[in-house]
């Protein structure tokens, strides 16, 4: 067996440990906030933090997240040492709308979280460099941008 | 009495979408059939309850364009409710929901508020006349005192009075349907218009929002589809030893599209799939390969095609000045949204129902009853949140294969597709061959300008071509060129590899604009004049044209001397009404462009609201670059060579350009805006490129220019 805490929820799942985390925490476990995009760490779209660390859950099995704290954004905002960081993105992301199809934005706003809690205050290229790995396709990459700045105190 | 049956119909079909996405929905379903609630349904796009609930139902899909925000404000402009407190729920594929205009529905073309503005906002006016005459009813007052005042409440000023729209909702059922009702003045707007905060972004920030692939019911297995990877191959048998053993795996089942492979979860349905041992039959496009289709096309380009615009003598011109030609190549694309194919279907009952992340509900509901034999009235498709669409999701192929699942097993199944099916599936953007000619006068004017265009038919493929063979969208941003230009042919050469083609933002006009675009830049270039200053001169019967690319010029600082190392371009386009004029800015870097600014103006008639359209530019913008840059599908032994993004690239945050808009303030009707930046924003590149270099693109992508 498997033993992963998710939200806070410890869950003992009877899967392959070779299975990607996304997929017992989407399919096993029920939680869809997080999002398959591509199944190889290419686009970010199921990012989540194991034990603080943003990580991409397609391409971390479940035996790489046994025994370990697994925060998803469908709860990111109410458990897990980013909590605080997270709520401000999140308001950021409504004050600066956004998102258009939202299908990644899961992904960005959990990176978007180890980034601000790595670095309080980044540079635009900081946020340029740290957001490559997450793709969108409505190309909110602008607004994006703004959200970061704003939830980081540093709206101009 | 009609009304009171139409709405019966309506409550049932309301019940099964209202908790259609949540586990306990037969539960749901059943309660509400048991105690069908007495409410104000004055059609189907608004329903009043009497606990003073207005939920408006949106019949077009939302795939991030903003459109179930932009419907709703029409529609609550004049039902005189702030919109911001409507619950907004997607409409189920039903015969009141087809398009007034196309009469099918779907979403696509950035029509949806062209064709729904006028219609909506009558049918939110005359829902506020009905709630009027309810409260006049009720005080026994002439309904010309009564008044509403944006609030969700009927006024009678001289009493003082009041009542919400839910305390009269039941009175308000029972009056006559007014056949005419006047509509607000556009002054008097105070939604549309304006900067309303998007309702479903609040659900997209925190996980909430169901997409397609997050629909889940009891019992329910998820399904990975082998299919051939040659473009019209076939399965010849499949042993599925092995896969059965895998964990997790509990059926294997044949389907029209390959070999289903069921599990408990996604994942091990596709590790099942992938220990399949299929045998193929490849089919007569085993061989074929992009070279091969562009050698064809090479071919095409000698035949005359049909025509599709033919004004003045275009020979004589070609004849009588100074000529210019080119032939421009780009390559198919893939759609690539966000959210990879998927559908969910169970059959039960008697009746069929369907959840998809779907651009194309009435072709969904074709294909369940084609596939289940049951009629369109026991097929239910529920659409759910689209994450990204982009055309991709108009066609029906991910629910047939749900429905042949579903109807094989008699299970609840959701089909998954993996980033490489999606990339290797599609229906792709057409290549396309032009050939491209003008002459111009000895004062630098165009005076002809002739344009073959050689590409597959999407529409021959839909099975819609008319009878003369004009593929209309095929010659979109050719055959509609607005240059004042006295002598104009475009034809059209139907162009057929075999290769599955479909509809991708701004079809036809996503890669013809980048051929008429960069060859009046080549022609500006010719007649040594500057590229913004030769399309003016161009553009003086054409106003709004001209007004665009006057805003998109001004807003660049065009007159201003650039800064060193940075070099820029112009391009525009007309799609569906609306007008859009880029101009690019980029420095060089090696062999690539690194687009630092575009700046962009649009018309789009009457804005609904301003932040969706920028966003909608912003958005459609990126669109276009990432195809610029980098997108290509190839085909090589009949089957598409990229994988997923590693090889099919797109456009990151690290090389996303500054974005500057300019909305031009307009009373013209509302035109789309979803697919509007797309065509210019790679011939804007291109120029700014030329402009750098001296170096003329006639083929897309950068990055396959840059290994030459």
């Amino acid at each position: 067996m498997i033993s992963i805490t998710i939200n806070g929820v410890t869950h003992e799942l009877d899967v392959a440990p070779e299975m990607p985390l996304l997929w017992a925490i989407r399919d096993v476990v029920g939680l869809t906030g997080t999002k398959f995009g591509c199944g190889v760490a290419e686009c970010g779209c199921c990012t989540v933090h194991l034990d603080g660390n943003a990580v991409r859950s397609c391409s971390t099995s479940c035996a790489q997240a046994h025994g370990k704290n697994v925060t998803t954004i469908d709860a990111a905002a109410h458990y897990g040492e980013h909590k605080t960081i997270v709520q401000k993105l999140q308001q950021a992301w409504i004050a600066e709308q956004v998102p258009q199809c939202g299908y990644c934005q899961s992904g960005q706003i959990m990176q978007a979280a180890a980034l601000l809690a790595k670095t309080p205050r980044p540079s635009d290229e900081q946020i340029r460099t740290v957001m490559a790995g997450n793709i969108c396709r409505c190309g909110a990459y602008q607004r994006i941008q703004a959200a970061i700045k704003r939830a980081a105190g540093m709206t101009a | 009495m009609a009304t009171m049956l139409k709405r019966e119909g309506f409550l049932k079909l309301t019940g099964a979408l209202g908790a259609g996405l949540t586990l306990g929905f037969t539960l749901d379903r059943k309660a509400e059939a048991a105690a069908p609630a007495a409410v104000f349904v004055p059609n189907a796009y608004l329903r009043i309850a009497p606990e003073n609930t207005v939920t408006i139902f949106c019949s077009k899909s939302e795939m991030g364009q903003g459109i179930a925000m932009g419907l709703s404000t029409v529609i609550a402009e004049e039902l005189d409710y702030p919109v911001e407190r409507a619950r907004i729920e997607f409409a189920v594929a039903a015969p009141e929901y087809v398009d007034p205009v196309n009469h099918t529905q779907g979403t696509g073309g950035s029509y949806s508020t062209d064709h729904l503005f006028d219609y909506l906002r009558k049918l939110g006016a005359t829902a506020r006349a009905m709630l009027v005459a309810a409260a006049a009813e009720k005080w026994g007052v002439a309904p010309s005192s009564i008044v509403t005042k944006g609030d969700g409440f009927v006024y009678h000023p001289p009493s003082g009075r009041s009542a919400s729209y839910g305390e009269i909702a039941l009175l308000a059922a029972a009056q006559p349907v007014p056949e005419r009702v006047t509509l607000k003045s556009p002054d008097r707007f105070t939604q549309i218009g304006k900067r309303l905060a998007r309702y479903d972004i609040p659900a997209k920030v925190d996980g909430r929002a169901v997409y397609g692939m997050d629909v889940r019911l009891p019992g329910m297995l998820y399904a990975s589809v082998q299919r051939p990877p040659v473009f019209g191959g076939r399965v010849v048998r499949y042993d599925a030893g092995k896969t059965l053993s895998v964990k997790g795996v509990k059926r294997v089942v044949a389907i029209s599209s390959g070999v289903a492979v069921l599990a408990d979860n996604s994942w091990s349905a596709a590790q099942g799939r992938y220990a399949l041992a299929v045998t193929y039959d490849d089919g007569p496009l085993a061989q074929l390969s992009s070279k091969e289709i562009y050698a064809q096309a090479e071919a095409l380009l000698k035949k005359p095609g049909i025509p599709a615009r033919n004004e003045g003598n275009i020979e004589a011109a070609l004849a009588g000045g100074r000529t210019y030609e080119a032939v421009y190549r780009g390559p198919y694309l893939a759609h690539a949204a966000m959210e990879p194919m998927n559908a969910t279907a169970w059959i039960h009952d008697g009746i069929c129902e369907v959840w998809a992340p779907t651009q194309g509900q009435t072709a969904a509901l074709k294909v369940a009853a084609s596939v289940t034999g049951l009629p369109e009235s026991r097929i239910k498709v529920y659409t759910t949140f689209l994450g990204g669409g982009f055309g991709r999701k108009s066609e029906p192929d991910a629910v047939r294969e749900a429905v042949e699942i579903a109807k094989a097993t008699g299970l609840p199944v959701k089909v998954v597709w993996t980033r490489e099916d999606d990339i290797q599936h599609d229906f792709y953007r057409s290549t396309s061959t032009n050939a491209i000619s003008a002459a111009l006068d000895s004062s630098g004017k165009i005076v002809g300008l002739k344009h073959r265009v050689v590409s597959a038919s999407i529409f021959r493929r839909l099975g819609r071509l008319p009878a003369d063979g004009l593929d209309n969208g095929s010659v979109n941003g050719a055959a509609n060129v607005f240059y004042d230009i006295p002598n104009i042919f475009v034809d059209f050469v139907d162009h057929e590899p075999g290769i599955p083609v479909g509809f991708l933002r701004a079809p036809g006009a996503n890669w013809n604009t980048f051929v008429t675009e960069s060859f009046i830049d080549e022609l500006a270039h010719a007649a040594a004049r500057d590229p913004y200053l030769f399309r003016r001169a161009h553009l003086q019967k054409q106003p709004r044209a001209l007004a665009v690319l006057d805003a998109a010029a001004h807003k660049a600082g065009w007159d201003r001397p650039l800064p060193t190392g940075i070099h820029r371009g112009i391009a525009m386009c007309v799609w569906d009404g609306s007008f859009c004029a880029i101009v690019a800015e980029i420095a060089v870097n090696g062999k690539m462009p690194d687009v630092r600014r575009l700046v962009i103006a649009s018309d789009t008639g009457l804005v609904v609201n301003p932040d969706t359209v920028e966003a909608q530019l912003q958005s459609a913008a990126i669109y276009g670059l990432t195809a610029a840059l980098r997108g290509k599908i190839t085909i090589e032994r009949g089957r598409v060579t990229q994988n997923n993004f590693y090889d099919y690239a797109m456009v990151r945050h690290n090389e996303a350009p500054k974005i500057e808009t300019v909305l031009i303030a307009s009373r013209e009707r509302p035109t789309g805006v979803g697919e509007l930046a797309t065509p210019p924003v790679a011939p804007a590149v291109a120029n700014a490129w030329f402009a750098a270099t001296g170096k003329r693109l006639r083929s897309l992508p950068f990055s396959d220019a840059a290994l030459t």
